[in-house]
Order: C-alpha cells, then structure tokens, then sequence
C-alpha cells in the first residue's frame, strides 16, 4: 500500500470502465445523440454478463474461461446496446427527447438491478444483497500477475483506437460524423439516412457501455451488487467532453479522471475529504468546457480549433425542434 | 371519516397513516405530487420560454439542501425561504450558461444536476458530519382546513396537508392565469415560440428567458423544501431521487400548460403511492417495482406526447443561440 505501483494500478483499474463509458458517450455525441445513459446501459450490461457467467459456474475452469466468459461480455453488449435501443426506438419512433429517455431507463436498470439481487439472483445464502461470487475460471486475466490490473484495460483501449479508426477512415464513420455536425446537410446533400445513422451509433454507443459492465463484473468485482457502478455513466459525460469527442482522447481523459477518483477514494480515507466532491468537480470541469467553447465562438481570435466539433454538441433535429 | 395518526416512522421514511386504504392512497398521492408539482410548475415556466432545463434535478436537491441549513438556522419559514435561494442560485448558473453564453443547454442542464447532487453531498458530509448522521429539523405539520377535511374521501386526502400543499394548488390557476391572460405572459410564450419575432415586438428575450430560469429555479427550490421540511424531516444525499427528472416529463405530459403539470403531478403522485395501496390491502410485489414505476410512466408519457405530435411544446424549445 502506498506504493507507486499500487497507485498506477488503482488508476488504471479505474480508468477502464471511465474509457469504455467515455467512449460510448463520445460515439453518440459525435452521432449527435445526447445518450446520458451509459450509466443504465452499464448495468445492462453487468447484469448480463453476470447471468452468462452464472450459467457457466460448474463447468471445468478450461472451458469457463474459453467459452463462457467471451459469451459473458458479448452478453454484456448486447444487453447495453438492447437498453440503449429502448430509448434509440422511442428517440425515432415518437420524437422522445434521448436526454430524459436514457435516464428514466437509468433508474429503471437501477431498481431492477436491486430487485434481482435481493430477489432471483441472490447469493445462496440470502445474507448479502449480490449475486454469488464468480469463481476463477470466470475471472478476466490479470494483466500484470498479482496486481488488480486485468485485460479488460487493453480491451478498453483497443476499443477506443477501433473507435478511432473506424470514426476516422470508414466510410460509416464519416456518416456518423456527418450526420452529428449537421443532420440537414447530410440528409439533403449527403443523402445520409440520417435516422439509421444515428439509431445504429446509438446501439454502439450502448454496446461500448454494456461491455464495461461485463468487464467491471469479470475483472474487477466478480459479482453484481446495487452500486456496482458509482456514477460511471455521469463521470462518463466528463470524460468524451475533456476529450474533445476523440476516442484516443478519451483514453487519456478516462485516465485523468480514473486517478481523480481513486485519489478521491484515498482522500476520503486518509484526509476526510468527501468523494462526492469528485462530481462536483467533474461538473465544474464540463461547465468549462462549455465556458471555453462559447468564449471561442464569440471571439474567434481566441482560436477556431477548439470549436471545431461544437456543432456536434447541438441539439438533433427531432420532431421537437422541427 | 376519522383518520387514526398513529405512527411516525424513522426519519427518512415518508410519514405513513393507517387509515382507510382509499383515503390512504389518495393522501399519499397528493403528497408525492406536491413536490412533483413545484418543480414541474417552474420548468413549465422555463420551457414556455424557450429553455429546457434538465439541471432541475440539481435544483430541486440544492433547494432541499439550503431547506436543511435555514430550517436548523431559524425553524421551517426560514427553511423555506433558504431551499428558494438555494434553488435560485444553482439555477443562476444554468441560466449563465444557457443564456448569457448560450452553450447547449442539455450538457449545461447535465452539469448542473452533477453539480448540485455533487456539491449538497460534499456540503452536507462537510457540515453535519463525515457519516451524515440522521438529525431532525422542524418540520410543518399538517394544517386541516375546518370543514373541507371532514368531506368524504377525498377530504382528509386534500386539505389534511401541509400549508405549502395549499400554496401548490393555489399556484395552479395563478399560473395559468397570468401564463395565459397577461401581456407578460404572452411575451414569454412569445419568447418560446419565436424569439426573432418577439425581439422584434420589443421584448428582451434573452431577459426574459433569464428571469424564467430564475423563477423556475425558485419552485424547484421550493419543491427540495418541500421534501425535507413538510415531508422526510431531514436530509440525505441524492434525496431529490430524480423528481427532477419527472418533473421535466410532467411539463411535456401536461402539454407545456400549468393545468396540465398539475394533471401530471397527481398522475405520477397516483403511481408511486400505489405501493401504500398495495400495502395497506395486503397485495404482495416487489418494492423495486413501485419505485421503478413512475421512471417507466414517464418513458409511456414522452411517447404519447411524442404520437400526439409535440403539438404543445414551444416552437424554439432547447435551440441554442
């Protein structure tokens, strides 16, 4: 304890799950889609994977880690990118506002997720409110021996470089980026369907947050309990914003604040400083973010770049706005 | 119709009567729509002017908060007096952002929610110690109105509560009449509808959008107090437990119309109280499942807004600059 090493690790197992939520937010807002519900998407997600695993509990260890935690974690996906297509589906169908959607869909994963751990998918015993622990053959690999660090940090980075590079180079990322900068042009001039564009990076966007789910439950707590997640999803916001939208951004930012927390955890231990500081914080910095981009955009000088990617951050053109 | 008070519960629980199940729900009903309908009243406000503002969660919990620090400063109308304050200065900050910077205002209206669930946790941790031990503030009792109480059913359920529930019903037609029957009120629709037109008719829209904001930070503040000082009797982190939230589907299920937010307030009020009902009547589910229901409502009351065709909501709602 104390150590550098032992600090680097705390970051880093911390930053995962804030680079895989980051990057879910940062792939909606680009899309412009304002998914602020990483947060129930994540529990989706760890829900999921919990359940996948929890099939897998007595088979032997080869198969466990071969088989069934790959199936647990494309459970995870799948599962976010379903909670996520709850509000993508109410987004295009009815004009729902994705802002309010995600996170009344946020506090629902958040009950439901009381509800099975109290209820159907409590340890044996019925003494602590959290599924049965995973046993090994079930845990993620470590990614150096004997820390806390697991593959589920490469995972996270190797998905923000994919991120990345698809965004950048595809033909389907630069749709995305078209339809979020200005979904008129890109429907009109473009002839971008902007609607499935948006829609499909929703699902993504949902998926990436349903995937850190499954990772926090196989590589980190082994088990599903109420506050698996305290706050991921919000933190989440803060980081695709500090990162300016860029993927490989996020991973630096997903790192910033995954010290920010865990010195945070730390503080609250050593010096009695409260970690819900930590959100006052991460809001004060996403006000001035804005605060910057706006000064930007009224006084020019201040330089152009910044901005660049402001547009993506405007409201969509839903049937509220038309 | 005699109502038997029998017990107050810890603190943190809501103050449960046992009485007739009817009456019983309809009392908790009316109770869990009064804060409802605070914050849902401001944000009419708010977004009749043109500005969506989904930093009212962090409003509502700041307005709890300042409730907490005036209540045990000066007792209950001080209390009240420190959740609008509260309310209205965490609504400043929005109201900078959204309308003197004119940033997108749903990433502001996130941030502060963020912040104001982040910093009333640290204030509160800071001030009243690291466990945030429970403490007990003076509350507001019921105050029944001779006469209007002992009508059936739905007398003891309406006008058996607090002062400030009366306040609320009183703010409904008062809203509506100066929202739809004065010249200020039909400069910020106007404002709403088409900003350009209405800066042309002479009116300072972006003032008027400010002071909307400032008002609907004032009733979610006013709706935090209600929580803490007519209801719970104390504080506790994240307590506002996304009334915001609702509150802001309240406004679209009530067409953007204060008639129609105190409609949605009682409905929602009406879903979270259903688990009194269920209770008192021996009907056994899943606690979770009374405390998920009014975040499902609010997605079916979006979505049947959103078929209905956003014919009520303000023309220029949420567009920046």
């Amino acid at each position: 304890m104390g150590s550098e090493y032992a600090i680097v690790s705390a970051t880093l197992v911390r930053a995962t799950p804030l680079i895989f939520t980051g990057l879910a937010v940062a792939i909606a807002f680009r899309a412009g889609v304002l998914n602020i519900g990483a947060e129930g998407q994540f529990l989706a997600g760890a829900t999921a994977a919990t359940m996948c695993a929890g099939v897998a509990v007595a088979w032997p260890a080869a198969a466990q880690s071969a088989v069934a935690l790959p199936i647990a974690l494309a459970g995870g996906a799948v599962a976010g990118a379903a909670w996520a297509g709850v509000a993508a589906w109410l987004r295009r169908r009815f004009g729902v506002l994705e802002v309010i959607s995600t996170i009344m869909l946020n506090f629902i994963a958040l009950e439901a997720v009381a509800y099975l751990v109290h209820g159907p998918l409590q340890e044996p015993l019925h003494v602590y409110p959290q599924t049965p622990t995973l046993p090994p053959g079930l845990h993620l690999a470590k990614l150096v021996p004997g820390s806390r660090l697991h593959i589920g940090f490469g995972l996270a980075v190797a998905a923000a470089v994919a991120a990345w590079w698809m965004i950048r180079e595809t033909a389907s990322g630069f749709r995305l980026r078209a339809a979020g900068a200005n979904p008129f042009a890109a429907a009109s001039a473009g002839r971008i369907d902007v609607p499935a564009v948006t829609t499909r990076a929703f699902l993504v966007s949902g998926a990436v947050a349903g995937l850190a789910g499954a990772v926090e439950v196989t590589g980190v707590t082994y088990a599903l309990y109420e506050n698996i997640s305290p706050g991921y999803g919000y933190t989440a916001i803060a980081v695709a914003l500090l990162a300016n939208l860029n993927p490989l951004a996020v991973i630096v930012s997903g790192v910033f604040f995954g010290a920010l927390e865990a010195g945070a955890a730390g503080m609250q231990r050593d010096a009695g400083v409260p970690s819900v500081v930590v959100s006052a914080v991460e809001a004060a910095i996403i006000l001035a973010i804005l605060a910057v981009g706006a000064a930007r955009t009224r006084w020019p000088a201040l330089g152009a770049r910044w901005s660049s990617r402001r547009s993506a951050l405007r409201r969509p053109a839903t049937s509220a706005s038309a | 119709m005699v109502i038997a008070e029998v017990c107050t519960p810890a603190p943190g629980d809501e103050r449960v009567r046992v009485s007739a199940p009817v009456t019983a729900f309809l009392e908790a009903t009316v109770r869990t729509a009064t804060p409802l309908l605070f914050a849902g009243l401001g944000e009419t406000l708010v977004e009749q002017s043109g500005v969506i503002n989904v930093g009212l969660e962090g409003i509502v919990i700041a307005g709890a908060f300042g409730g907490l620090v005036g209540a045990t400063a000066g007792g209950v109308g001080a209390g009240f007096v420190a959740a609008a304050v509260g309310g209205a200065a965490m609504a400043a900050v929005f109201a900078v952002f959204a309308t003197i910077l004119r940033t997108d205002q749903i990433i502001a209206g996130t941030a502060v929610t963020l912040f104001g669930l982040g910093i009333t946790g640290a204030l509160y941790r800071w001030g009243f110690g690291p466990a945030g031990a429970a403490l007990t503030i003076p509350t507001m009792g019921a105050m029944p109105i001779p006469g209007l109480d002992r009508v059936p059913v739905l007398g003891p359920a309406l006008f058996d509560q607090p002062p400030v529930a009366y306040a609320a019903y009183l703010l409904v037609p008062a809203l509506w009449w100066w929202s739809y029957r004065t010249y200020d009120g039909l400069a910020l629709r106007a404002v709403g509808e088409n900003p350009d037109a209405a800066r042309v008719a002479g009116i300072a829209v972006r003032r008027v959008q400010f002071v909307a904001v400032i008002v609907g930070g004032v009733l979610g503040g006013v709706s935090g107090g209600t929580l803490v000082l007519a209801q719970v009797g104390t504080f506790a982190e994240g307590m506002s437990a996304g009334r915001g939230f609702i509150a802001i589907a309240i406004v679209a299920l009530g067409r953007w119309n204060p008639i129609g937010a105190a409609v949605g307030a009682v409905i929602f009020g009406a879903a979270s109280a259903l688990q009194f009902l269920f209770q008192a009547m021996g009907w056994h589910a899943p606690y979770q499942l009374f405390l998920a229901l009014p975040y499902v409502l609010t997605l079916v009351a979006l979505a049947v807004a959103g078929a209905k065709g956003h014919g009520g909501a303000p023309a220029a709602l949420g567009v920046t600059g």
